[in-house]
């Protein structure tokens, strides 16, 4: 008894584990044992609140499921579309505001990273507004132009866009920063060598900046990337996954299925799938980056 | 920060203006949409959707509040995402900074595969869990409760991340003078270890309390009460009503952003260089 009371003290052996209990017990409880529940709920079917396993019914089912199709279509439009305009975007407005010559870099990159501190409810709401089809700011201002106005949030691409704007506006800042972090762990010399060698400020941002930047490319395109594979908010606020789908995401679709309309089992195959396309797509950008350097 | 040095003459004027306009352009575009937001807040509907659209302040803020008032009880919800937030804020604070505490000054068996185990659990998407988590908050009866939204997402990979790259390099002497003047390893880390991680806490916090402030997935599945409603669900609910007021919606999305924009502004120097320490390091 004694001994095990001695075990269980805290000393400086043990006392990393009790520092780890809480997030090992919380990690457990509502991460690793939901992942294993969800994996087992996707061979059962849930109906009339009972579970009947049906094997890879699910799975099967949703390689038919139009609506399942679309939502998966949709998500990697916003993925491949917007994601790289985003980095390329964040990269160069870092970029910009690091320059030395550039007064006030607070005031630009406190402006830029503003959008990143809002809820994703309001800003939604905002763009619903400036996007009206016939009061928007943004139609005004096209008809102003002369140009005819565009049916943002009820055209099957123009909807698309209008997400992808959304997006883009909330979330380019946040990279920004992460790209600034960046750039200031690369070295100085680096620059001066390239200053003796009479580079130019192009040959500097692509031989010097750019691939010294990689890594940080790479992460802000990861953590993009798995973003844009859970898009719900935006969607939800701004199209309803409208019109006819043409904006509904997979964490949408999977809202839908689980939470309206109570399919816990086919919801759970549609969590899978998404859990797969992000282990496949991170583990590629990473080998990509690998083989590059 | 280290200043580049650069030769002033070699930077032509056409760089620099060209430099200036895109920043320009890019602060407008960010910012415009906040100004839209509260200046709208002010008019009436009637005033909002005009042609051309009012951009001037208006006197209707008092008529949006009461109307706001009218479809949510929106001193109960602003009260209720206040007390989600800091609560979430200060749990998770404490239990990631003592787990990042523990990976990053001691050495025990297994602290390479825990840590490994962390790390991997960023890859997992939130949405996954949701279904599962949902059933079981129902068969415990947590249902609809603050517990429910707080209590999940406590553990956080980015948390014990961050807080473990500003411990490693705490000294070690100094925790191991403290044990031989006696003190317990908790007071150690309460009482010396995390006093000096006020600029990472600080960072962190500011992070956490933002993104619980803004969560809406989760809130939305599992509050099922007017009553129990944080600001993103109840601002979502508006939105649902048939006739759309947005002088009322807009005002509501000013309440929600008011407070973590004036949060931000006041630490943003111990945020962003907190930030940008978790996304370099490593």
């Amino acid at each position: 008894m004694k001994k095990l009371w001695n075990k269980l003290k805290v000393n400086p052996k043990s006392a990393p584990y009790y520092f780890l209990i809480p997030v090992i017990v919380i990690f457990g409880v509502f991460m690793i044992y939901p992942i294993v529940k969800s994996l087992m709920l996707s061979f059962y079917s849930f109906e009339a609140g009972d579970y009947h396993f049906v094997g890879l019914q699910n799975y099967l089912n949703l390689m038919k499921d139009p609506v399942f199709k679309k939502s998966l279509f949709n998500t990697l439009v916003y993925l491949v579309v917007q994601v790289p305009v985003m980095v390329f975007l964040a990269l160069m407005l870092a970029y910009l505001t690091d320059q030395a010559f550039v007064k006030v870099k607070a005031v630009f990159r406190i402006s830029l990273f503003l959008p990143a501190v809002t809820c994703l409810v309001a800003y939604s709401l905002v763009f619903k507004l400036l996007l009206n089809n016939e009061y928007g700011l943004v139609n005004y201002i096209l008809n102003f132009f002369g140009i005819d106005g565009v049916n943002w949030l009820g055209g099957s691409i123009s909807s698309k866009i209008s997400i992808m704007i959304a997006i883009t506006w909330r979330w380019t800042g946040y990279n920004m920063i992460i790209m600034l972090a960046g750039l200031q762990t690369i070295p100085h010399e680096l620059y001066e060598a390239a200053d003796i060698d009479g580079a130019n400020r192009m040959q500097k941002l692509l031989r010097v900046t750019l691939p010294n930047m990689k890594p940080i490319i790479l992460f802000a395109a990861i953590t993009s990337t798995i973003g844009t594979l859970q898009l719900f908010d935006e969607p939800y606020i701004l199209t309803e996954g409208g019109p006819d789908g043409a904006t509904i995401t997979v964490a949408q679709y999977l809202y839908n299925t689980g939470f309206r309309y109570i399919k816990f089992g086919y919801a759970a195959a549609i969590s899978y799938v998404l859990v797969i396309i992000i282990a496949v797509l991170s583990y590629l950008q990473f080998k990509l980056g690998e083989t590059d350097s | 920060m280290k200043k580049r040095k650069g030769n002033p003459r070699s930077e032509t004027l056409k760089v620099k203006i060209v430099t200036y306009t895109l920043l320009f352009a890019a602060a407008v575009v960010a910012l415009f949409p906040f100004y839209l937001m509260f200046v709208s807040s002010t008019l009436s509907t009637g005033d909002i959707l005009k042609i051309p659209p009012t951009l001037s302040i208006g006197s209707n803020l008092l008529v949006n509040l009461e109307n706001l008032k009218d479809k949510i009880n929106i001193g109960r919800v602003v009260f209720n995402s206040v007390f989600i937030s800091v609560v979430y804020t200060f749990l998770t604070l404490v239990i990631n900074s003592l787990a990042g505490y523990a990976l990053a000054k001691f050495h025990f068996k297994g602290r390479n595969l825990i840590f490994a185990l962390i790390m991997g659990t960023m890859m997992i998407p939130a949405q996954v869990l949701y279904i599962p988590q949902f059933t079981m908050m129902t068969s415990i009866g947590w249902a609809n409760t603050f517990k429910a939204v707080i209590i999940p997402s406590l553990a956080n990979a980015f948390g014990i991340f961050l807080m473990r790259q500003n411990m490693i390099s705490f000294p070690t002497a100094l925790i191991e003078s403290a044990r031989i003047d006696g003190f317990n390893e908790f007071s150690i880390f309460f009482r010396i270890v995390l006093p000096n991680m006020k600029p990472a806490l600080g960072a962190l916090g500011i992070y956490n309390f933002m993104t619980q402030w803004g969560s809406f997935m989760w809130p939305l599945i599992i509050l099922s009460t007017n009553d129990m409603y944080t600001l993103p669900v109840a601002l979502a609910s508006l939105d649902g009503l048939m006739y759309k007021d947005y002088g009322m919606m807009m005002l509501g999305a000013s309440i929600s952003t008011i407070p973590v924009i004036v949060m931000f502004l006041s630490f943003q120097k111990q945020f962003i260089s907190g930030l940008m320490g978790g996304a370099i390091k490593e």
